[in-house]
């Protein structure tokens, strides 16, 4: 493939991914009304076209048509960058992550991923780590106590619950001796006694799986660990100052954090794209996507399925929670996995 | 050529970022600025083919230490600095360009000395013409079978400074 075919697949591809992960999340805005609503005994949102279906692109008309304030004190510049770091760390991820298989276009050959990267894994932590700023920014430069504690909390609660994400993925790299995402996927393909799949979930990483969900829930700031914006404390935390598309912003970030995380989640211990494939071309080579989607779908269900169910934690369990529970047990998973691994 | 380039590029942000680091009055710009350095040392490893070197400064030194400095100053609430009376002229004028000079003339003997002239911008990192350095394979053999008391005794090391850090600051009872 010559340089100029390169580089025209590669905007291809990222408009296209681009565009598949808004539409995510605008609609997962729409399923989580949807979805708590029918917890709550309500209907959600119906009025804006079939079942609401349109609702999401009312939203966005509606933040797009507020007025935008700055408040007087702030920091201008800073409250200007906060949003743009929050939401472009979240959008970049999606840039090393796998949704299928390679698939032939043409005379094309090229796989459903922006950028096949060796470090993937770890391109997405260090962009994850950097969307910090975002948070952290918009809590200081708004000049108000409410975000101001927004901000710190987010700060102390994605660093430290970082450590327990990260550990908790080391069992899988293990098993593969990979950082590649694409490598990761492959290494889970198979199946013992014809039916039960070769997933890192059940080959011992059990334990790594339910960490990286409970670590990963308090990374993207989703109940049960929602304290930077608990409103009967911190009105609405960091983004309490943020109005118009710059709150919108902030709620894009989160919304796409989540489908990174699922993602992310389904690639390590679920196979990725595995499972059964048939029929004709065209449906073969799209049934992966299929499989995977479905997949981020069950995961984005139950982030929205536990807001419905789990009240908040108080900070200091929250702290105690992810230092003296988390933690260890990340540890003693990455001891067992290396003697497992060591006396095969 | 393209790396050449691009490394002109990263090269100009990350001294852009230095110098940003000292001119600016108020702590939480001049925090940034120093992300901006660690970012762009990030891309000048990738450029040298340390891909994994790259990803944990950013991990570790943006995405954690940093975290950690922005945290404190919003937490103190740090103001703009002032500025002392007695500063001297000739170490205003002379001192940076003076120091910049000093620390590559350093540099260039030593690494004349060691026989590090063989690195390359864009192609694997290199070391006494055999060894590929930067790969996380390479960086684990380094670690865990030819340097691996001085990496432990270096982990009991930071240990013992945090345990050091907790007991200063707690409060006497």
């Amino acid at each position: 493939m010559g340089i100029g075919t390169y580089i025209l697949v590669s905007l291809v591809k990222i408009a296209i991914a681009l565009a598949i992960l808004l539409t995510a999340v605008a609609y997962t805005t729409l399923l989580e009304r949807k979805v708590v609503g029918h917890i709550q005994n309500r209907w959600g949102p119906s009025r804006v076209g079939p079942f609401g279906i349109w609702q999401p692109l009312a939203d966005g008309l509606k933040f797009i048509f507020k007025e935008d304030i700055t408040p007087p004190f702030a920091n201008k510049p800073l409250y200007m960058l906060a949003p743009i770091i929050a939401l472009t760390t979240a959008l970049t991820s999606i840039a090393v992550i796998p949704i299928g298989p390679w698939i032939r276009v043409g005379s094309i050959n090229t796989p459903l991923q922006i950028a096949d990267v060796n470090i993937g894994l770890l391109i997405i932590l260090g962009v994850t780590s950097v969307g910090v700023y975002g948070v952290a920014l918009a809590g200081w430069s708004s000049n108000s106590k409410y975000s101001m504690l927004g901000g710190l909390r987010a700060s102390a609660q994605m660093v430290s619950y970082e450590i327990a994400l990260g550990l908790s993925l080391i069992g899988v790299l293990i098993y593969t001796g990979s950082f590649s995402l694409r490598d990761i996927v492959d290494s889970q393909a198979g199946t013992w006694l014809g039916f039960i799949p070769k997933w890192n979930l059940f080959r011992g990483q059990f334990v790594a799986f339910f960490i990286y969900i409970m670590a990963a829930y308090a990374e993207t700031n989703r109940i049960p660990f929602d304290l930077p914006e608990a409103e009967t404390e911190l009105v609405a935390g960091y983004h309490t100052e943020y109005s118009s598309m710059k709150f919108a912003m902030f709620f894009m970030a989160e919304y796409a954090n989540m489908v990174t995380v699922a993602c992310l989640a389904s690639i390590l211990f679920l196979g990725g794209w595995s499972g059964p494939v048939f029929g004709p071309p065209i449906v073969q080579s799209l049934l992966p996507v299929f499989w995977f989607a479905l997949r981020v779908f069950a995961f984005m269900f139950i982030y929205i399925w536990v807001r419905g169910t789990l009240p908040r934690f108080r900070y200091d369990q929250l702290m105690a929670f992810g230092w003296k529970f988390l933690l260890p047990l990340a540890i003693a998973n990455i001891v067992v996995t290396s003697l497992v691994v060591a006396l095969k | 050529m393209l790396p050449l380039i691009l490394f002109f590029i990263f090269a100009a942000l990350c001294v852009g970022g230095a110098i940003n680091l000292l001119v600016q009055k108020h702590p939480i710009n001049s925090a940034l600025s120093l992300i901006v350095v660690m970012g762009s040392l990030a891309l000048i490893y990738l450029l040298l083919g340390a891909e994994f070197v790259a990803a944990v400064q950013v991990i570790v030194y943006a995405g954690a230490v940093m975290v950690l400095f922005v945290f404190v100053i919003m937490l103190l609430n740090a103001g703009v600095e002032e500025r002392t009376e007695h500063a001297s002229r000739v170490a205003m004028v002379l001192g940076v360009p003076g120091l910049i000079i000093g620390l590559s003339l350093a540099v260039w003997v030593v690494s004349h000395l060691a026989g590090l002239d063989c690195i390359a911008i864009g192609g694997p990192m290199v070391m006494n013409g055999s060894d590929v350095f930067g790969n996380p394979q390479a960086i684990g053999h380094l670690l865990f079978r030819n340097f691996l008391l001085p990496f432990e005794v270096t982990s009991i090391l930071i240990l013992i400074a945090i345990m050091g850090a907790v007991v200063l600051a707690r409060r006497e009872e």
